[in-house]
């Protein structure tokens, strides 16, 4: 068969002979081969907790976005209050921000746990096929001639070896797809070290590298429409000017941060 | 005839599907060859349904080797051209 499974096909079967031929000795290959299909084993259930690790780094960062949208928009409708629009509008470019990250760590988690299922269910498969040759290889000890054993065995331990190979693909993928997460992982973080998502409050006078950048990453049409029905919402209350001392200084962010839900949450009581 | 998914299990197939499967197989190439993306998931789905609903699932304690490896039903058309080219999902 030509093309893909073709070379699908080829590739693997050198690789199964590769692992089968290591023993040179035929009264070895039992033994190599039962030896390789235990570490393998032991290699999937190690990959599978690497895809569970880094499932859980990506929670973790949701959950703490989660917490920023909230607070970002608490402090968008305490700034607008007080009459400052600028400060508000700077709140909810963030918030946009943070909600396109949450977004699309979500999507990630998701694969990653299709990652972890198809790694689990390979395990699963792999374990049968060990067991099933180990009790082959005794049937066949049992019924046959030392030479035809060894010639049974081989097809037998060839049968396991190709799960080996299949298992060996799919742990590489889900590495690669880990590690891609990684990469995004440490992408946001590095936003939220850089004070991203922290308190609008805090920011200084000028345009500093964070607001360019975030002016980019936002949405404008977004935030411009989260504006106008927050104005809505609190309805002339924005159309009176306060100082900004009134907004709350960091650290001492109101209560209804707590109780309010992520995205859209109402206007804090 | 035996065919495995990669990443899903192996299926008994009548050798006389061979023909048929090769055909829808080739489909695929032509597209990955091609270099562009249109139809290949609609061609590489024919395939794997192909396999699915003309074969039977092995037992997963059956102990057999393939005579075709079909790559994982994930693949994207961009890991596809990656082996076609020899570069593929498993390194040599």
């Amino acid at each position: 068969m030509a093309g893909l499974t073709g070379r699908m096909s080829t590739v693997v079967k050198a690789k199964v002979s590769k692992l089968l031929d290591r023993a040179e000795d035929p009264g070895e290959t039992l033994d190599y081969s039962y030896q390789k299909q235990v570490e393998q084993l032991q290699n999937v259930k190690k990959g599978i907790a690497d895809v569970v690790t880094a499932k859980k780094r990506l929670q973790m960062q949701e959950s703490s976005l989660q917490q920023s949208v909230v607070k970002l928009d608490t402090q968008a409708r305490q700034a607008l209050a007080a009459g400052n629009e600028e400060l508000a509008k700077a709140a909810l470019e963030r918030k946009n921000v943070a909600q396109t990250e949450l977004q699309s760590l979500d999507t990630q988690v998701s694969e990653l746990e299709d990652q972890q299922q198809k790694l689990t269910d390979s395990e699963q498969k792999l374990r049968a096929k060990i067991e099933a040759f180990r009790t082959k290889k005794e049937v066949i000890k049992a019924q046959y001639s030392a030479a035809e054993a060894q010639v049974r065995i081989s097809e037998a331990a060839t049968g396991v070896g190709e799960q080996m190979a299949d298992v060996g693909l799919a742990m590489q993928r889900a590495v690669d797809k880990t590690e891609n997460m990684r990469a995004r992982a440490d992408a946001v973080s590095e936003l939220e070290a850089a004070g991203t998502f922290d308190d609008v409050t805090q920011l200084g006078g000028g345009e500093d590298d964070i607001d360019r950048q975030l002016k980019q990453l936002s949405s404008a049409p977004a935030v411009e429409d989260e504006l106008a029905k927050m104005k809505s919402e609190l309805g002339s209350g924005a159309q009176q000017p306060a100082p900004a001392a009134q907004i709350p200084a960091p650290g001492a962010e109101g209560a209804p941060a707590d109780a309010a839900q992520p995205g859209e949450s109402g206007a804090p009581s | 005839m035996i065919v495995r998914i990669s990443g899903e299990g192996q299926y008994r197939l009548d050798d006389a599907d061979a023909q048929r499967l090769n055909e829808l197989e080739n489909a695929v190439g032509e597209i990955v060859e091609g270099g562009s993306e249109d139809g290949f998931d609609d061609a590489f789905a024919a395939v794997l349904d192909y396999v699915r609903t003309h074969g039977t699932l092995l037992g997963d304690d059956e102990l057999e080797v393939s005579d075709v490896i079909v790559p994982p039903a994930d693949i994207s058309f961009e890991e596809a051209s990656r082996e076609f080219s020899g570069e593929g999902l498993i390194p040599d």
